[in-house]
Protein backbone atom coordinates (compact mmCIF):
# COMPACT_ATOMS: atom_id res chain seq x y z
CA UNK A 1 0.00 0.00 0.00
CA UNK A 2 1.51 2.96 -1.02
CA UNK A 3 0.82 6.78 0.13
CA UNK A 4 -1.42 9.08 -1.95
CA UNK A 5 0.38 11.95 -2.33
CA UNK A 6 4.38 11.60 -1.44
CA UNK A 7 6.62 14.62 -0.24
CA UNK A 8 9.81 12.72 -1.04
CA UNK A 9 13.24 14.63 0.57
CA UNK A 10 11.87 18.04 -1.18
CA UNK A 11 14.56 20.77 -0.70
CA UNK A 12 14.50 23.57 -2.36
CA UNK A 13 17.46 26.55 -3.24
CA UNK A 14 17.26 29.45 -5.59
CA UNK A 15 20.93 30.81 -7.02
CA UNK A 16 21.07 33.95 -8.26
CA UNK A 17 24.81 34.52 -9.21
CA UNK A 18 27.03 32.67 -6.93
CA UNK A 19 24.96 33.09 -3.94
CA UNK A 20 22.64 30.84 -3.05
CA UNK A 21 19.61 30.69 -0.78
CA UNK A 22 18.17 27.47 0.77
CA UNK A 23 14.17 27.75 1.21
CA UNK A 24 13.20 24.16 2.36
CA UNK A 25 15.05 21.45 3.56
CA UNK A 26 14.42 17.86 3.65
CA UNK A 27 10.77 18.07 3.33
CA UNK A 28 8.87 14.64 3.84
CA UNK A 29 5.09 14.27 4.29
CA UNK A 30 2.94 11.43 3.31
CA UNK A 31 -0.65 12.56 2.82
CA UNK A 32 -3.50 9.43 2.21
CA UNK A 33 -6.64 10.04 -0.34
CA UNK A 34 -9.13 12.14 1.36
CA UNK A 35 -7.03 13.42 3.74
CA UNK A 36 -6.72 17.50 4.70
CA UNK A 37 -3.78 18.66 5.55
CA UNK A 38 -2.84 22.47 6.32
CA UNK A 39 0.66 23.78 6.51
CA UNK A 40 0.94 26.46 8.53
CA UNK A 41 3.90 28.94 8.94
CA UNK A 42 5.45 32.28 9.30
CA UNK A 43 5.70 34.58 6.39
CA UNK A 44 8.13 33.72 3.92
CA UNK A 45 9.22 30.05 5.57
CA UNK A 46 8.84 28.70 2.35
CA UNK A 47 4.96 27.30 3.02
CA UNK A 48 3.97 28.55 -0.84
CA UNK A 49 7.12 27.59 -2.58
CA UNK A 50 6.07 23.71 -1.16
CA UNK A 51 2.92 24.19 -2.71
CA UNK A 52 4.10 25.58 -5.41
CA UNK A 53 6.53 22.51 -6.07
CA UNK A 54 3.92 20.12 -5.40
CA UNK A 55 1.56 21.95 -8.17
CA UNK A 56 4.15 21.31 -10.52
CA UNK A 57 4.39 25.17 -10.88
CA UNK A 58 7.96 25.33 -9.50
CA UNK A 59 10.67 22.49 -10.24
CA UNK A 60 12.67 21.08 -6.59
CA UNK A 61 16.21 21.01 -6.39
CA UNK A 62 16.19 17.67 -4.44
CA UNK A 63 13.63 15.16 -4.03
CA UNK A 64 10.98 14.33 -5.55
CA UNK A 65 6.50 14.80 -5.32
CA UNK A 66 4.70 11.90 -6.37
CA UNK A 67 1.06 11.50 -6.89
CA UNK A 68 -0.28 7.62 -7.04
CA UNK A 69 3.06 6.57 -7.12
CA UNK A 70 4.45 8.64 -9.81
CA UNK A 71 6.52 11.65 -10.10
CA UNK A 72 4.99 14.57 -11.01
CA UNK A 73 7.18 17.40 -12.12
CA UNK A 74 4.77 19.80 -13.97
CA UNK A 75 1.50 21.70 -13.53
CA UNK A 76 -1.64 19.51 -14.34
CA UNK A 77 -5.39 19.61 -13.82
CA UNK A 78 -4.87 16.44 -11.32
CA UNK A 79 -3.20 18.88 -8.86
CA UNK A 80 -6.29 21.76 -9.30
CA UNK A 81 -4.76 25.07 -7.37
CA UNK A 82 -7.06 27.42 -5.47
CA UNK A 83 -4.76 30.96 -5.86
CA UNK A 84 -4.33 33.43 -3.29
CA UNK A 85 -5.82 36.13 -5.53
CA UNK A 86 -8.16 33.58 -6.95
CA UNK A 87 -6.85 34.14 -10.58
CA UNK A 88 -10.20 34.58 -12.31
CA UNK A 89 -9.64 36.21 -16.12
CA UNK A 90 -11.55 39.35 -15.75
CA UNK A 91 -12.37 39.16 -19.20
CA UNK A 92 -14.60 36.00 -18.86
CA UNK A 93 -17.47 35.51 -17.32
CA UNK A 94 -18.05 33.67 -13.87
CA UNK A 95 -19.59 30.60 -16.25
CA UNK A 96 -17.02 30.98 -18.52
CA UNK A 97 -14.17 30.75 -16.34
CA UNK A 98 -15.21 27.59 -14.68
CA UNK A 99 -15.58 26.45 -18.27
CA UNK A 100 -12.53 27.01 -19.62
CA UNK A 101 -10.95 24.43 -17.02
CA UNK A 102 -13.89 22.05 -18.00
CA UNK A 103 -13.91 22.29 -21.67
CA UNK A 104 -9.85 21.52 -21.29
CA UNK A 105 -10.30 18.92 -18.85
CA UNK A 106 -13.15 17.46 -20.19
CA UNK A 107 -13.17 18.20 -23.50
CA UNK A 108 -12.19 14.79 -25.30
CA UNK A 109 -14.74 12.84 -23.23
CA UNK A 110 -17.75 14.66 -22.00
CA UNK A 111 -20.29 15.75 -24.74
CA UNK A 112 -21.09 20.07 -24.45
CA UNK A 113 -24.57 19.23 -22.68
CA UNK A 114 -22.90 17.25 -20.21
CA UNK A 115 -19.76 19.51 -19.82
CA UNK A 116 -22.09 22.61 -19.50
CA UNK A 117 -24.12 20.79 -16.59
CA UNK A 118 -20.76 19.63 -14.96
CA UNK A 119 -19.98 23.52 -15.37
CA UNK A 120 -23.23 24.61 -13.76
CA UNK A 121 -23.24 22.11 -11.15
CA UNK A 122 -19.95 23.11 -9.74
CA UNK A 123 -20.78 26.78 -9.86
CA UNK A 124 -24.37 25.17 -7.47
CA UNK A 125 -21.84 23.78 -5.27
CA UNK A 126 -20.16 27.10 -4.23
CA UNK A 127 -23.50 28.51 -4.38
CA UNK A 128 -21.90 30.50 -7.27
CA UNK A 129 -24.69 29.40 -9.81
CA UNK A 130 -26.96 33.06 -9.81
CA UNK A 131 -24.11 35.02 -10.77
CA UNK A 132 -22.71 32.57 -13.63
CA UNK A 133 -23.20 35.58 -16.35
CA UNK A 134 -21.34 38.54 -14.10
CA UNK A 135 -17.62 39.15 -14.66
CA UNK A 136 -14.99 38.93 -11.86
CA UNK A 137 -14.97 42.68 -11.73
CA UNK A 138 -18.58 42.84 -10.95
CA UNK A 139 -18.88 40.34 -7.58
CA UNK A 140 -16.90 40.80 -4.61
CA UNK A 141 -13.62 38.94 -2.76
CA UNK A 142 -15.19 35.78 -1.49
CA UNK A 143 -16.92 35.65 -4.65
CA UNK A 144 -14.26 35.62 -6.83
CA UNK A 145 -13.06 32.83 -3.89
CA UNK A 146 -16.19 31.13 -4.49
CA UNK A 147 -15.79 30.71 -8.27
CA UNK A 148 -11.77 29.98 -7.82
CA UNK A 149 -12.77 27.10 -6.31
CA UNK A 150 -15.62 26.08 -8.67
CA UNK A 151 -13.14 26.26 -11.54
CA UNK A 152 -10.60 23.83 -9.40
CA UNK A 153 -13.27 21.43 -8.43
CA UNK A 154 -14.43 20.94 -11.79
CA UNK A 155 -11.28 19.75 -12.74
CA UNK A 156 -11.76 16.66 -10.63
CA UNK A 157 -9.02 17.00 -9.09
CA UNK A 158 -6.46 14.06 -7.30
CA UNK A 159 -5.07 16.77 -4.85
CA UNK A 160 -6.88 20.18 -4.45
CA UNK A 161 -4.13 22.75 -3.50
CA UNK A 162 -5.20 25.50 -1.72
CA UNK A 163 -2.56 28.29 -1.90
CA UNK A 164 -3.84 30.84 1.48
CA UNK A 165 -6.93 30.94 0.00
CA UNK A 166 -8.93 32.97 2.48
CA UNK A 167 -6.26 35.41 3.16
CA UNK A 168 -7.45 38.36 1.56
CA UNK A 169 -11.01 38.04 2.83
CA UNK A 170 -12.96 39.43 6.03
CA UNK A 171 -13.36 37.48 8.78
CA UNK A 172 -16.91 37.30 8.54
CA UNK A 173 -16.48 35.91 4.47
CA UNK A 174 -13.65 33.79 5.61
CA UNK A 175 -15.97 32.34 8.19
CA UNK A 176 -18.06 31.63 5.44
CA UNK A 177 -16.16 30.08 2.96
CA UNK A 178 -14.28 27.81 5.43
CA UNK A 179 -17.85 26.49 6.29
CA UNK A 180 -18.19 25.98 2.52
CA UNK A 181 -14.99 24.12 2.21
CA UNK A 182 -15.39 21.88 4.73
CA UNK A 183 -19.22 21.24 3.06
CA UNK A 184 -17.80 20.26 -0.07
CA UNK A 185 -14.64 18.44 1.36
CA UNK A 186 -17.06 16.58 3.47
CA UNK A 187 -19.54 15.39 0.33
CA UNK A 188 -16.76 14.53 -2.03
CA UNK A 189 -14.21 13.62 0.50
CA UNK A 190 -10.97 15.06 -2.06
CA UNK A 191 -7.67 14.98 -0.87
CA UNK A 192 -7.10 18.70 0.05
CA UNK A 193 -3.70 20.43 1.06
CA UNK A 194 -3.59 24.03 2.30
CA UNK A 195 -1.44 26.62 2.83
CA UNK A 196 -2.36 29.09 5.50
CA UNK A 197 -1.18 30.96 8.38
CA UNK A 198 -4.49 30.99 10.82
CA UNK A 199 -4.14 29.16 13.12
CA UNK A 200 -7.94 28.70 13.80
CA UNK A 201 -8.21 27.57 10.09
CA UNK A 202 -5.77 25.07 10.35
CA UNK A 203 -7.26 23.67 13.18
CA UNK A 204 -10.61 23.67 12.33
CA UNK A 205 -10.33 22.63 8.63
CA UNK A 206 -7.48 20.22 9.12
CA UNK A 207 -6.88 16.01 10.00
CA UNK A 208 -3.23 17.19 9.54
CA UNK A 209 -1.63 20.40 10.35
CA UNK A 210 2.01 20.57 9.53
CA UNK A 211 4.42 23.13 11.30
CA UNK A 212 6.92 24.72 9.85
CA UNK A 213 10.01 26.45 11.13
CA UNK A 214 11.47 30.27 10.27
CA UNK A 215 13.43 29.99 6.71
CA UNK A 216 16.08 29.85 5.03
CA UNK A 217 16.06 26.40 4.62
CA UNK A 218 12.76 25.80 6.94
CA UNK A 219 12.45 22.21 7.57
CA UNK A 220 8.91 20.62 9.36
CA UNK A 221 8.80 21.15 12.65
CA UNK A 222 6.03 19.18 14.03
CA UNK A 223 3.27 17.61 12.38
CA UNK A 224 -0.05 17.40 14.80
CA UNK A 225 -3.15 15.41 14.10
CA UNK A 226 -6.54 17.15 14.99
CA UNK A 227 -8.81 14.32 16.20
CA UNK A 228 -11.96 16.07 16.12
CA UNK A 229 -14.93 14.48 14.71
CA UNK A 230 -16.39 15.43 11.67
CA UNK A 231 -18.71 17.07 10.28
CA UNK A 232 -17.14 20.02 12.89
CA UNK A 233 -18.85 23.39 13.78
CA UNK A 234 -17.73 25.95 14.60
CA UNK A 235 -19.81 27.48 17.73
CA UNK A 236 -19.49 24.04 19.25
CA UNK A 237 -15.54 23.50 18.80
CA UNK A 238 -15.19 27.24 20.67
CA UNK A 239 -15.54 25.18 23.63
CA UNK A 240 -13.88 21.88 23.18
CA UNK A 241 -10.97 20.78 24.86
CA UNK A 242 -9.80 18.96 21.81
CA UNK A 243 -10.00 21.97 19.73
CA UNK A 244 -8.51 24.05 22.62
CA UNK A 245 -5.60 21.97 23.24
CA UNK A 246 -4.71 21.76 19.55
CA UNK A 247 -4.96 25.14 19.04
CA UNK A 248 -2.62 25.63 21.87
CA UNK A 249 -0.09 23.23 20.21
CA UNK A 250 -0.34 25.60 17.07
CA UNK A 251 0.09 28.48 18.98
CA UNK A 252 2.96 27.33 21.03
CA UNK A 253 4.92 26.21 18.11
CA UNK A 254 4.57 29.53 16.03
CA UNK A 255 5.03 32.06 19.06
CA UNK A 256 7.02 30.31 21.68
CA UNK A 257 9.89 28.07 20.15
CA UNK A 258 9.94 29.41 16.81
CA UNK A 259 8.88 32.88 17.05
CA UNK A 260 9.55 34.68 13.74
CA UNK A 261 12.18 37.33 14.08
CA UNK A 262 12.05 40.56 11.70
CA UNK A 263 14.87 40.70 9.83
CA UNK A 264 16.59 43.90 10.15
CA UNK B 1 -24.28 28.31 9.16
CA UNK B 2 -25.99 25.73 11.85
CA UNK B 3 -28.64 28.35 13.92
CA UNK B 4 -31.65 26.42 15.31
CA UNK B 5 -34.70 27.08 13.29
CA UNK B 6 -36.78 29.36 15.50
CA UNK B 7 -40.87 28.42 15.30
CA UNK B 8 -42.31 30.90 14.68
CA UNK B 9 -45.97 30.37 16.60
CA UNK B 10 -44.94 32.43 19.54
CA UNK B 11 -46.24 35.56 18.13
CA UNK B 12 -49.68 36.24 17.21
CA UNK B 13 -51.15 39.35 14.72
CA UNK B 14 -53.20 41.71 17.09
CA UNK B 15 -55.61 43.42 14.97
CA UNK B 16 -55.43 47.13 15.73
CA UNK B 17 -58.50 49.12 16.12
CA UNK B 18 -59.77 52.25 14.01
CA UNK B 19 -56.35 52.00 12.07
CA UNK B 20 -56.78 54.83 8.95
CA UNK B 21 -56.47 53.82 5.62
CA UNK B 22 -54.17 56.00 3.64
CA UNK B 23 -55.39 56.37 0.14
CA UNK B 24 -52.46 57.08 -2.26
CA UNK B 25 -52.30 58.37 -5.71
CA UNK B 26 -51.36 56.55 -8.50
CA UNK B 27 -47.57 57.62 -9.14
CA UNK B 28 -47.86 59.79 -12.95
CA UNK B 29 -45.87 58.87 -15.63
CA UNK B 30 -42.98 61.83 -15.45
CA UNK B 31 -44.14 64.79 -17.63
CA UNK B 32 -41.68 65.09 -21.29
CA UNK B 33 -40.34 68.24 -19.55
CA UNK B 34 -38.86 66.61 -16.76
CA UNK B 35 -37.33 63.61 -18.45
CA UNK B 36 -36.11 65.36 -21.30
CA UNK B 37 -34.76 68.60 -19.54
CA UNK B 38 -31.51 66.78 -17.93
CA UNK B 39 -30.57 65.18 -20.74
CA UNK B 40 -30.50 68.32 -22.68
CA UNK B 41 -29.02 69.82 -19.70
CA UNK B 42 -26.01 67.75 -19.94
CA UNK B 43 -26.00 67.76 -23.78
CA UNK B 44 -25.69 71.49 -23.40
CA UNK B 45 -23.40 71.43 -20.77
CA UNK B 46 -21.04 69.42 -23.68
CA UNK B 47 -21.68 71.62 -26.73
CA UNK B 48 -21.67 75.14 -25.31
CA UNK B 49 -18.42 75.80 -23.92
CA UNK B 50 -16.81 74.46 -27.37
CA UNK B 51 -19.43 76.55 -29.26
CA UNK B 52 -18.47 79.45 -27.69
CA UNK B 53 -14.59 79.39 -27.23
CA UNK B 54 -15.09 78.36 -31.48
CA UNK B 55 -17.00 81.97 -31.80
CA UNK B 56 -14.18 83.90 -29.86
CA UNK B 57 -11.37 83.09 -31.67
CA UNK B 58 -13.12 83.02 -34.75
CA UNK B 59 -13.82 86.66 -34.13
CA UNK B 60 -10.49 87.13 -33.14
CA UNK B 61 -9.03 85.77 -35.94
CA UNK B 62 -11.55 88.10 -37.96
CA UNK B 63 -10.26 91.11 -35.82
CA UNK B 64 -6.52 90.37 -36.72
CA UNK B 65 -6.81 89.99 -40.47
CA UNK B 66 -9.40 92.32 -40.91
CA UNK B 67 -6.86 95.20 -42.22
CA UNK B 68 -6.31 95.65 -45.45
CA UNK B 69 -2.93 93.82 -46.72
CA UNK B 70 -3.41 90.79 -44.11
CA UNK B 71 -1.02 88.43 -45.40
CA UNK B 72 -3.97 85.22 -44.22
CA UNK B 73 -7.29 85.34 -45.10
CA UNK B 74 -10.43 86.43 -42.17
CA UNK B 75 -13.12 84.31 -41.52
CA UNK B 76 -15.40 85.77 -43.91
CA UNK B 77 -12.88 86.06 -46.56
CA UNK B 78 -12.69 82.25 -46.55
CA UNK B 79 -16.67 82.01 -45.91
CA UNK B 80 -17.14 83.81 -49.34
CA UNK B 81 -13.81 82.30 -51.64
CA UNK B 82 -14.48 78.53 -50.58
CA UNK B 83 -17.93 78.40 -50.17
CA UNK B 84 -18.38 75.47 -52.48
CA UNK B 85 -15.41 73.18 -50.52
CA UNK B 86 -17.37 74.19 -47.87
CA UNK B 87 -21.27 73.14 -47.85
CA UNK B 88 -20.36 70.35 -50.33
CA UNK B 89 -18.22 68.21 -49.77
CA UNK B 90 -19.36 65.60 -52.52
CA UNK B 91 -19.11 67.47 -55.59
CA UNK B 92 -17.94 66.19 -58.52
CA UNK B 93 -17.08 69.07 -61.34
CA UNK B 94 -14.39 67.20 -63.15
CA UNK B 95 -11.20 65.20 -62.89
CA UNK B 96 -9.28 67.27 -60.55
CA UNK B 97 -12.18 69.79 -59.11
CA UNK B 98 -14.03 67.12 -56.94
CA UNK B 99 -15.46 68.02 -53.32
CA UNK B 100 -12.94 67.05 -50.73
CA UNK B 101 -14.93 64.62 -49.08
CA UNK B 102 -13.77 62.35 -51.81
CA UNK B 103 -10.53 63.85 -51.32
CA UNK B 104 -10.20 62.69 -47.18
CA UNK B 105 -12.09 59.13 -48.55
CA UNK B 106 -9.04 58.38 -51.26
CA UNK B 107 -6.27 59.38 -48.23
CA UNK B 108 -8.46 57.24 -45.69
CA UNK B 109 -7.89 54.29 -48.42
CA UNK B 110 -4.39 54.34 -48.38
CA UNK B 111 -4.30 54.75 -44.53
CA UNK B 112 -6.51 52.19 -44.19
CA UNK B 113 -4.12 49.83 -46.39
CA UNK B 114 -1.18 51.00 -45.12
CA UNK B 115 -2.40 51.19 -41.36
CA UNK B 116 -4.36 47.71 -42.10
CA UNK B 117 -0.98 46.24 -42.44
CA UNK B 118 0.92 48.00 -39.66
CA UNK B 119 -1.48 46.44 -37.20
CA UNK B 120 -1.52 43.04 -38.45
CA UNK B 121 2.59 43.03 -38.76
CA UNK B 122 3.08 45.10 -35.39
CA UNK B 123 0.67 42.78 -33.01
CA UNK B 124 2.26 39.38 -35.01
CA UNK B 125 5.85 40.97 -34.49
CA UNK B 126 5.17 42.04 -30.55
CA UNK B 127 3.87 39.80 -29.82
CA UNK B 128 7.03 37.47 -30.44
CA UNK B 129 8.95 40.18 -29.20
CA UNK B 130 7.12 40.35 -25.91
CA UNK B 131 8.01 36.36 -25.19
CA UNK B 132 11.74 36.54 -26.14
CA UNK B 133 14.07 38.60 -23.60
CA UNK B 134 16.50 38.14 -26.11
CA UNK B 135 14.54 39.26 -29.02
CA UNK B 136 13.58 42.13 -26.50
CA UNK B 137 17.27 43.44 -26.27
CA UNK B 138 18.04 42.70 -29.31
CA UNK B 139 14.71 44.30 -31.29
CA UNK B 140 14.13 47.32 -28.61
CA UNK B 141 16.82 49.63 -29.33
CA UNK B 142 16.66 49.18 -32.96
CA UNK B 143 13.05 50.15 -32.66
CA UNK B 144 13.58 53.14 -30.45
CA UNK B 145 16.10 54.70 -33.06
CA UNK B 146 13.95 53.61 -35.98
CA UNK B 147 10.87 54.93 -34.59
CA UNK B 148 12.33 58.63 -34.22
CA UNK B 149 12.64 58.63 -38.02
CA UNK B 150 10.35 61.23 -39.26
CA UNK B 151 7.44 59.41 -42.01
CA UNK B 152 8.92 61.93 -44.92
CA UNK B 153 12.32 60.83 -44.00
CA UNK B 154 11.41 57.25 -45.35
CA UNK B 155 9.74 58.42 -48.65
CA UNK B 156 12.77 58.90 -50.96
CA UNK B 157 13.92 55.09 -49.81
CA UNK B 158 10.40 53.88 -50.68
CA UNK B 159 10.42 55.70 -53.89
CA UNK B 160 13.33 54.20 -54.90
CA UNK B 161 12.39 50.86 -54.03
CA UNK B 162 8.78 50.58 -55.37
CA UNK B 163 9.09 53.31 -58.16
CA UNK B 164 5.23 54.19 -58.15
CA UNK B 165 3.69 57.08 -55.73
CA UNK B 166 0.86 55.00 -54.01
CA UNK B 167 2.34 51.75 -52.82
CA UNK B 168 5.40 54.20 -51.52
CA UNK B 169 2.49 56.33 -49.96
CA UNK B 170 1.14 53.30 -48.75
CA UNK B 171 4.54 52.05 -46.80
CA UNK B 172 5.16 55.43 -44.87
CA UNK B 173 1.75 55.05 -43.67
CA UNK B 174 2.93 51.47 -42.59
CA UNK B 175 6.68 52.28 -41.19
CA UNK B 176 5.33 55.36 -39.56
CA UNK B 177 2.55 53.63 -37.52
CA UNK B 178 3.88 50.27 -37.09
CA UNK B 179 6.67 50.83 -34.38
CA UNK B 180 4.14 51.85 -31.63
CA UNK B 181 2.19 49.14 -32.23
CA UNK B 182 4.97 46.79 -31.93
CA UNK B 183 6.16 47.98 -28.96
CA UNK B 184 2.86 48.84 -26.65
CA UNK B 185 2.02 45.12 -28.25
CA UNK B 186 5.49 43.27 -26.66
CA UNK B 187 5.20 45.70 -23.47
CA UNK B 188 1.68 44.07 -22.98
CA UNK B 189 2.84 40.30 -24.06
CA UNK B 190 5.60 40.79 -21.47
CA UNK B 191 2.91 42.51 -18.64
CA UNK B 192 0.99 39.72 -18.35
CA UNK B 193 0.32 38.49 -14.70
CA UNK B 194 2.18 35.53 -13.55
CA UNK B 195 -1.26 34.25 -12.37
CA UNK B 196 -2.77 33.84 -15.71
CA UNK B 197 -0.17 32.08 -16.31
CA UNK B 198 -0.05 29.93 -13.85
CA UNK B 199 -3.70 29.66 -14.58
CA UNK B 200 -3.09 28.54 -18.34
CA UNK B 201 0.05 26.06 -16.39
CA UNK B 202 -2.38 24.35 -14.34
CA UNK B 203 -5.28 23.66 -17.55
CA UNK B 204 -1.88 22.98 -19.77
CA UNK B 205 -3.30 25.53 -22.54
CA UNK B 206 -1.22 24.50 -25.81
CA UNK B 207 0.86 27.84 -27.67
CA UNK B 208 -2.79 28.44 -29.26
CA UNK B 209 -4.84 28.06 -26.81
CA UNK B 210 -2.89 30.38 -24.60
CA UNK B 211 -2.70 32.69 -27.35
CA UNK B 212 -6.57 33.43 -28.00
CA UNK B 213 -7.48 32.84 -24.18
CA UNK B 214 -4.68 34.39 -22.21
CA UNK B 215 -2.34 36.42 -24.44
CA UNK B 216 -4.39 38.78 -26.79
CA UNK B 217 -7.07 39.78 -23.90
CA UNK B 218 -4.92 40.11 -21.60
CA UNK B 219 -2.13 42.39 -23.66
CA UNK B 220 -5.36 44.09 -25.51
CA UNK B 221 -5.50 47.31 -23.34
CA UNK B 222 -1.81 47.93 -24.61
CA UNK B 223 -2.43 46.55 -28.56
CA UNK B 224 -5.09 49.15 -28.60
CA UNK B 225 -2.71 51.95 -26.75
CA UNK B 226 -0.53 51.16 -29.79
CA UNK B 227 -3.29 51.04 -32.14
CA UNK B 228 -4.64 55.02 -31.13
CA UNK B 229 -0.91 56.12 -31.54
CA UNK B 230 -0.40 54.50 -35.20
CA UNK B 231 -3.77 55.82 -36.55
CA UNK B 232 -3.06 59.34 -35.42
CA UNK B 233 0.73 58.69 -36.72
CA UNK B 234 -0.45 57.34 -39.99
CA UNK B 235 -3.15 60.41 -40.47
CA UNK B 236 -0.66 62.81 -39.74
CA UNK B 237 2.09 60.71 -42.30
CA UNK B 238 -0.44 60.45 -45.11
CA UNK B 239 -0.59 64.15 -45.67
CA UNK B 240 3.00 64.90 -45.62
CA UNK B 241 3.63 61.66 -48.00
CA UNK B 242 0.19 63.26 -50.39
CA UNK B 243 2.18 66.31 -50.67
CA UNK B 244 4.93 65.37 -52.11
CA UNK B 245 3.77 62.08 -54.45
CA UNK B 246 0.70 64.07 -55.74
CA UNK B 247 -2.37 62.04 -56.76
CA UNK B 248 -5.55 63.10 -55.67
CA UNK B 249 -5.50 62.90 -51.49
CA UNK B 250 -6.43 65.73 -49.31
CA UNK B 251 -2.22 66.62 -48.85
CA UNK B 252 -2.20 67.33 -52.46
CA UNK B 253 -4.92 69.21 -52.54
CA UNK B 254 -3.42 71.24 -50.34
CA UNK B 255 -0.29 71.60 -52.16
CA UNK B 256 -2.10 72.23 -55.28
CA UNK B 257 -3.66 75.07 -53.31
CA UNK B 258 -0.64 76.89 -52.49
CA UNK B 259 0.84 76.45 -55.98
CA UNK B 260 -2.38 78.47 -57.40
CA UNK B 261 -2.34 80.83 -53.60
CA UNK B 262 -5.83 79.56 -52.84
CA UNK B 263 -5.37 80.19 -49.27
CA UNK B 264 -8.97 79.79 -48.02
CA UNK B 265 -9.14 76.52 -49.23
CA UNK B 266 -6.07 75.45 -47.96
CA UNK B 267 -7.93 76.56 -43.83
CA UNK B 268 -10.68 74.39 -45.21
CA UNK B 269 -8.87 71.35 -45.78
CA UNK B 270 -7.01 71.71 -42.55
CA UNK B 271 -10.17 71.64 -40.98
CA UNK B 272 -11.62 69.03 -42.85
CA UNK B 273 -8.10 66.92 -41.52
CA UNK B 274 -8.53 68.07 -38.21
CA UNK B 275 -12.13 66.14 -37.78
CA UNK B 276 -11.25 63.07 -39.58
CA UNK B 277 -7.91 62.82 -37.54
CA UNK B 278 -10.38 63.20 -34.54
CA UNK B 279 -12.94 60.80 -35.62
CA UNK B 280 -10.27 58.01 -36.54
CA UNK B 281 -8.71 58.81 -33.13
CA UNK B 282 -12.21 58.13 -31.39
CA UNK B 283 -13.04 55.09 -33.75
CA UNK B 284 -10.03 53.66 -32.35
CA UNK B 285 -10.90 54.61 -28.69
CA UNK B 286 -14.47 53.42 -29.03
CA UNK B 287 -13.25 49.62 -30.56
CA UNK B 288 -10.80 49.85 -27.74
CA UNK B 289 -13.50 50.07 -25.15
CA UNK B 290 -15.63 47.61 -26.43
CA UNK B 291 -12.92 45.11 -27.19
CA UNK B 292 -11.06 45.38 -23.57
CA UNK B 293 -14.51 45.28 -21.58
CA UNK B 294 -14.03 44.15 -18.17
CA UNK B 295 -10.34 43.34 -18.93
CA UNK B 296 -8.26 46.27 -17.57
CA UNK B 297 -11.05 46.79 -14.38
CA UNK B 298 -9.60 44.51 -12.28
Amino acid sequence: MHPYLKLDHIGKSFNRGAAKTEVLKDISLLIDQGEFVSIIGHSGCGKSTLLNIVAGLTPVSEGAVLLENREVNEPGPDRAVVFQNHSLLPWLTVYDNVRLAVDKVFGRTRSRAERDAWTMHNLDLVQMGHAKDKRPAEISGGMKQRVGIARALAMEPKVLLLDEPFGALDALTRAHLQDSVMAIHQKLGNTVLMITHDVDEAVLLSDRIVMMTNGPAARIGEILTVPLARPRRRLELAANQTYLKSRQRVLEFLYERHRFVEAA
Amino acid sequence: MNMPAVKADTTTAIPVQGGDVLHMAAPRRPSFVTRVAPMLQSAAAVIIPPLVMIVLLLAVWEVLCMKPGATLPAPSKIWTEAHDLIVDPFFVAGPQDIGLGWRVLISLQRVAIGYGFAAVIGIALGTIIGQSVWAMRGLDPIFQVLRTISPLAWLPISLAAFRDSQPSAIFVIFITSVWPIIINTAVGIRNIPQDYRNVARVLRLNHLEFFWQIMIPSAAPYIFTGLRIGIGLSWLAIVAAEMLTGGVGIGFFIWDAWNSSRLSDIVVALVYIGLVGFVLDRLVALLATVVTRGTSAN
